[in-house]
Formats: structure tokens, sequence, C-alpha cells
């Protein structure tokens, strides 16, 4: 058993956060970036890309560098770390994930290639509003036509689907063999952002990101491989980026201890520095627990992910996602109280971490989800056991 | 990063569950899985089965019956005995004072104390608190006088736990009233506690239980020979001993059993109520978090220092603790109130004893340094605040 990164891990943090400590380093640069065009820096996205890390999960045959979740998620961390609002988490993990998962060896290299380059960006369409947080599709719906495919419907908040040059999307498959939900099932297809009858309607989101409105028409789709249900794609997609996200909020609520700390040590009020009062010394242990106990539940998830079956995976994958739900607002919100006033202004880090950490709940499962999940196994085992 | 047991890890652990599940009287594991007080008798019987093949003190130099094993292996062990039902041994014995003496004793004082300590033929007691000294252990009284080769001790000890079993205690003194710091003028003193002028009285908790006595010393004379290290390093001996008490205080092992046996003990129907699963599964959550975190912490614990999260262990260790108590409580239901009847009770063993082991679990988050205490360690010597 081993916690540790090894030599090559620990080379790849190391590239990751000199690249982003540069470029974000400083909260005013990061702001800059959230007010531009695409609510990140092109020039960033750019320079990931030639560092290999927008390949880094999939195979090398399709131009990736065939590494696993624990490297997936020492990059979310690190983005997390800085709040870099590149949108890795929904065009590598979830998007670039599905097409890897359910893609034919063309469609894979017509599409990760150049995802990997930084030539080409996909968004990940599966939010559909009023629907919660599911694995099925049905406000957009699929349907045949001739040899190819045609979506109607809506999908909305789609994260930087407005700026998109392929969509990712999930949708209700026409009458067939039904699914054990009772559907028809949901396939996983791509749609060109000039395809006819395809509308985006861009707007800000809280945490600095941008999404969309996106209706479909009529619009030309190509299925991914088979056009059969994908929900189990989809399931094991959206629980690898449950891991990555919960890796990027470990990196958030880190470096809002850290922030915090910093601040109890040099503001002062009451003549004395904040770090004499104890009451408020005390919450920052607390915050410092529940770091502790978040890192090694994420580090967990990501080896169990690596190595278990997606039962296993599926499990994993709840248990980070609870755990950074709970632990991850509690500290959120610590932060901002420990710092007063200015935690919550736009000028300063703290408040922007929470609002992050809350972005990645609402997109892949809050807590009474993820408790929902494991509630319904537990008089399936007597122990939990860490160990596989 | 790996997250499997080695080969040699996993033979180990199978190694020791078997052992402990095979060798220790399942009279005595059952009186553990039922959550009943122990006996003085089975806690002896039990160490001493441990001791006769070398697992009651691994964590003690070779030398005197310790185990040359990685810090891995002894938490395993540690985890194993717990999933077992196994009482573990002593601590007063194998994680205080046998260290202790292991670490600063004389040659006389290894060969007279370190055998009967591990095979628990003498039962020790830790005499360090005092009624105005708890949090603020160096601010303790009881005094030690040097008369010849003897010391007189005066004064008084309090919650000393199952004192009322103790044939010896370990000591702090003050030896030096007058030294500028009250932490310079403390001595580590071996006390036989049947010497003329040692009294023990005991204390109820609020569970109706008698764990804990105050122990009150009127002229007692001690050979000199049982100063354990110089004069006044009883606080260096002190923090030596603390620092070994907080690691494998998470019990993290025995939290998980209880909750596996909550689960028998209700059935299947009431863990189908949503809430009573959402309860079940978001303290698994937790302790599996806090299983992992103890595992992080030993596998790098390697130069043999403790971690510095192992605050963390105890803080969330006995907060855990208390929790599961307490949903054991909530789902005993009015069956809880039944503590005081007797086996013809209608009421099964599990929810009369259900409060009566909420109360009396209340001591996890104040003994060993309350939780208050782990803040501020994590807080000053972690942080940095
Ligand atoms: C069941 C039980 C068994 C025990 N067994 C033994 C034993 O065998 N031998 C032995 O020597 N002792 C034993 N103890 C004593 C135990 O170590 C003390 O109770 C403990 O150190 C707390 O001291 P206190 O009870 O005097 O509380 P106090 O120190 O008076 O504390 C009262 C409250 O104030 C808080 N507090 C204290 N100081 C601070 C601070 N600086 N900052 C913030 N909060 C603070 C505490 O956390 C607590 O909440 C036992 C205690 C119990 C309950």
């Amino acid at each position: 058993m081993d916690f540790e990164y090894d030599d090559e891990q620990q080379a790849l943090r190391d590239a990751v956060r000199g690249l982003l400590t540069k470029a974000y380093g400083d909260f005013e640069k990061r702001r800059t970036a959230t007010r531009g065009e695409r609510a990140y820096d092109p020039d960033v996205w750019r320079q990931l890309a030639e560092m290999g890390v927008l390949g880094l999960p999939f195979a090398e045959a399709d131009g990736g560098m065939g590494a696993g979740p624990l490297e997936v998620g020492i990059v979310a961390e690190e983005l997390g770390r800085v709040l870099a609002p590149e949108p890795f988490l929904t065009a590598v993990v979830l998007a670039g994930g599905a097409v890897a998962a359910a893609g034919t060896d063309a469609q894979r290299a017509a599409l990760l290639e150049p995802l990997a380059a930084g030539e080409s960006l996909l968004a990940w369409a599966h939010d559909e509003p009023g629907h919660g947080y599911t694995s099925s599709a049905s406000a957009t719906k699929a349907s045949q036509e001739g040899d190819g495919w045609m979506l109607t419907g809506t999908k909305e908040p789609v994260v930087s689907g407005e700026h998109a040059d392929v969509l990712v999307v999930t949708a209700a498959l026409p009458d067939g063999p039904s699914t054990g939900s009772g559907g028809a099932g949901t396939g996983l297809f791509t749609v060109a952002a000039d395809a006819a009858g395809l509308t985006r309607t861009g707007y800000p989101t809280h945490d600095g990101g941008r999404a969309a409105l996106i209706t479909f028409d009529g619009t030309p789709a190509e299925a991914l491989g088979e056009g059969a249900d994908a929900t189990a794609v989809v399931e094991r997609v959206l629980d690898q980026a449950r891991v990555a996200a919960a890796a990027e909020a470990l990196g958030l609520i880190s470096e809002a201890l850290s922030a915090t700390r910093d601040y109890l040590t040099s503001r002062k009020q009451f003549g004395v520095t904040l770090n004499t009062f104890q009451a408020l010394t005390f919450r920052a242990s607390d915050m410092y627990v529940d770091l502790e106990l978040t890192r090694s539940l994420v580090l967990w998830a990501a080896m169990v992910l690596d190595a278990g079956s997606p039962e296993e995976a599926s499990v994993a994958a709840s248990r980070a996602a609870l755990q950074v739900a709970t632990a991850g607002k509690r500290v959120g919100q610590e932060a901002i109280q420990l710092h007063g006033g200015i935690g919550v202004t736009a000028e300063y880090s703290v408040g922007h971490r929470l609002s992050r950490l809350r972005a990645l709940e609402a997109q892949l499962g809050d807590a009474r989800l993820h408790t929902a999940r494991l509630a319904g196994r537990v008089a399936s085992y007597g122990e939990v056991d860490p160990l596989p | 990063m790996r997250l499997e047991l080695s080969a040699e890890d996993a033979a180990f652990r199978e190694e020791m569950r078997t052992f402990f599940t095979t060798q220790v009287p399942q009279s005595i594991r059952d009186t553990v899985a039922a959550r009943e007080e122990l006996s003085k008798e089975q806690i002896v019987e039990s160490q001493r089965i441990l001791n006769a093949a070398g697992l009651a003190v691994p964590g003690w130099p070779v030398e005197w019956g310790g185990q040359d094993w990685t810090p891995l292996q002894r938490h395993i062990w540690h985890e194993e005995m717990q999933s077992a039902c196994v009482p573990l041994p002593l601590a007063f014995n194998a994680s205080m004072v046998g260290p202790v003496i292991a670490a600063y004793g004389t040659q006389e004082q290894k060969e007279t104390f370190l055998p009967q300590t591990a095979n628990l033929d003498i039962w020790w007691s830790q005499g360090f608190s005092e009624p105005d000294a708890g949090s603020d252990l160096a601010g303790l009284r009881c005094a030690a006088v040097r008369d010849g080769d003897e010391y007189v001790v005066n004064g008084q000890k309090t919650w000393t736990t199952l004192g009322q079993y103790g044939d010896w205690i370990f000591n702090l003194v003050r030896t030096n009233p007058e030294a500028e710091k009250k932490q310079a003028g403390i001595s580590f003193l071996l006390i036989d506690m049947t010497t003329p002028g040692v009294e023990v009285r005991p204390i109820e908790l609020i569970d109706g239980g008698h764990e804990v006595n105050e122990v009150w010393f009127t002229d007692v004379r001690v050979p000199a020979a049982n100063l354990v290290g110089a004069e006044n390093q009883g606080w260096d001996i002190a923090k030596f001993l603390l620092g070994n008490e907080r690691v494998g205080v998470a019990p993290v092992g025995a939290v998980k059993r209880v909750l596996a046996h909550a689960k028998e003990w209700v059935g299947e129907e009431t863990l189908r109520d949503p809430l009573v699963a959402a309860r079940f599964a978001a303290i698994e959550n937790e302790l599996l978090a806090l299983e992992l975190t103890a595992l992080r912490v030993v596998a790098h614990s390697a130069d043999g220092k403790p971690h510095p999260a192992s605050s963390v262990l105890k803080l969330k260790g006995s907060e855990l603790q208390q929790e599961v108590s307490d949903l054991v409580v909530e789902l005993a239901g009015p069956g809880s109130l039944a503590s005081g009847a007797g086996d013809d009770s209608g009421v099964p063993g599990w929810a009369r004893v259900a409060t009566p082991a909420y109360l009396n679990l209340r001591k996890a988050s104040i003994y060993g340094g309350s939780n208050e205490i782990q803040r501020q360690i994590i807080a000053r010597t972690i942080l940095g605040l």
C-alpha cells in the first residue's frame, strides 16, 4: 500500500503547477481571464495542450498520453488550487471521456487528437432544465433520418457550449428495447457547432465560467459508436468526472485553508492578530480535519477508479463526491467567514472558491444524491472495506 | 500509489485474523461484541494469550518482546484485533509505561518490570491527572520529597482508570516546587499500590459504572530506585508517553464493527427506512475517510515519528465513535430505556446497553488530550496559528 505519488506523477504535478502558478498565481489574472469572451485564457489552454494535459486520459493511439485517474486528479487538483477557469473537466474528462469510451476508431481519431492539441473544443451537453442529476436524457430526443440521426430538444446549462467546436450530446433514443428505467435508453451523439437547426445562447455562470442554452431543431447528429443505449457509458464517464471534480475540490479547499491561515496570522483587530483568538484557530483546525479526510478519500477514489470494477468505481465516486459536497462546503463557508468582509468581495479569491465548489457539486451531484446512492446499499454488506 | 496490500502484508493480515478469531476465547469476544464490561480476569486472560504468541506488545523494542514490524503491520494487527472483538492489550501497560521503561529505565527496571508488564502480571494505573491539573497537566501538585534512598509521596491523583485493579501506578510527582518553569520540577515515579498510605476511592460515572478512581497518597515511602529517568526529567517522559498514546488512537476497527453489528441488530426492514440508511451511509463515509487517513499516516510514519495528522485521528475518531453510539441509541428507540432490566427482559441486550454506552463514550473526547487540546495542537503545530 502506498499513498505517495511516484516520480513521474510528481514531475507532472510540478510542471502543471509551474504553468498554472505563472498563469493565475496572481488572482487578478484569473479575474481578467474570466471576464474574457470565453471566460478562460486561450493562451493557457494552448499551453496545457502543449504539455499534453488535454490528452492526458486518452490512449496514445488516439493522440493522448494514456494516463489514468491519478494523473487526471493531479491536474484537476492543481487547477483547483489556483481556481483556473479552463474547461478541463467538461471538455477533456466529460466530453472527451465519452468519445474515448463510446467512439469508433475513426471518431476517436477525428475528435480526440484535435482536442488534445487544443485545436478543437468539445462541450458536454448532458444536463436538461428541470431534469436533476441523472445519467439519462429526456428533453432532447434523437430520431433516425435515413442513415443518420437528428436531434430535437434542449440542453442547459452546457458549460462552454457557446464556443465549443463540437458538442457531445446525450439524447433519448426512439422507442426501442426498454432499459431498466422504462425508457428506450439514452444515446450519445456529436453535433458540429455549425450544424443546421442549432441555436446557442451563452451566459456567465456564478463561478466565473460561461454556459449556454442549446436548442436542437431537427439538427443533424452523428451517433458515437453504434447509436445504441449508452447509459452505462454516461454513468461511467460521470463517475470519472466526479472523481476528477473531487480532486479539483481538494485543490480548492486546501488553498482556502492556507489563505485563511495566512489571513489569521496577519490581520489585526483589537491590537492583536486574529490568531490570538482561540475561537477562530479552532475553526481553522476543523477545516484542516476536513482537508485531510478529503485528501484521503479523493486519493482512494482515484485508485479504485484505476483498478476497480465499474461497480466499485461508481461507489467510490459517490463516496468522494459526498465527502467533497459536505466537507468542501463547510471549508468554503468557513474560509469566507474567517476573512470577514473581504471574504465576500469579488476581488478576493476565497469567495470564488466556494462558488466553484458549488458549481462542481451542481454538475456532478450533491450530498443528497450521493447519500441516497450509498444509502441504497448499506444493507448489502457489514463493514466498508477500503482495501480491494 | 497503490491500494492493495503486498502479498506479504495480506498474508500477515490473514495470520492475524486467524489467530484472533480462533485463539482468543469466544466468551471474551462475545462480551466485547455485546458492548458489555469486561472483567479483570477476561482482560488478563486475553492479554496473556496474546503475549504468549508475541502479539501483546509488538511496538516495544524486540529485545523486550517487541516485533520488528512495519508501521503498516502494526496497524493491521491493531485493526484486526478490533474487528475480531479481541480486547486491546491494556493501554497503560502496552502503550504507556512499557515503552517509557524501555526507553528511559535502568537495566534493572527493564528486567524487573518489562516481562511482567507485557504479560499483565502487573496491572498498571496511570497517575497523571489531579483535581487541579487536567488539560494543564504540568500544574500538578502531588509531591515527592527525597529522604535517604526513598521518596515520600503526598497528594492526590484522580480519574485513575481501573485503579481498583491496579498493582502499580506510574505517577507524575513534583520533586522541585521551586523550579522556575512548572514543567521543570516534575519526576516520573513507579509506585507499588500495596504500599501503606495508598488509598483508592471509586468515582461513579454517568452510566452507573465504576471505571475511574481517586488515588490518595499519605506519606507513601517509595524506593528511589523506582524513579524512571533523572529527577525532574518527568515532563520529557510524559511528553514521550502522551505522544505514543496518540498513535493508533482512532478506534476505527471497533467503531466499524459496532456499525456493522447495528445493521444486524435492527435488520433489513429498518435499514430500508431512507433516513436510517442515509445516516449509516454518511457515517460510513466519514469512517472510511478516517480509516484511509489512518492508513496514510501509518504508511508514512516510517521514521518512527508520529505524523502531524495524528491529532486528526484522535479528534475525528472520538467524534465518530460518539456519533455511532448516538445512532445506536436512536435505533434502540423506547427499548433503550430498559437499561436496568435483567437478562429475562424482552428487550435485546444491545438496546439495553445502548444509552449507558453512549453516556460512557462522552469520555472519548475528554481523556487522552481533549478534543479542544487536539484542536490547539493542530492550530499551533500544523497550521502555525
Ligand atoms: C473516563 C476518564 C478516564 C481517565 N483516565 C485517566 C487515567 O487513567 N489517568 C489519568 O491520569 N487521567 C485520566 N483521565 C483524565 C483526563 O486526562 C482529563 O480528564 C483530561 O486531561 C481533561 O482534564 P479535565 O478533566 O481536568 O478538564 P479541564 O482541563 O478542566 O477542561 C475542561 C474543559 O475545558 C477545555 N479546555 C481546557 N484547556 C483548554 C485550552 N487551553 N483551550 C481550550 N479548551 C480547553 C477542555 O477541553 C474541556 O472541554 C481520565 C478522564 C476520563 C474522563
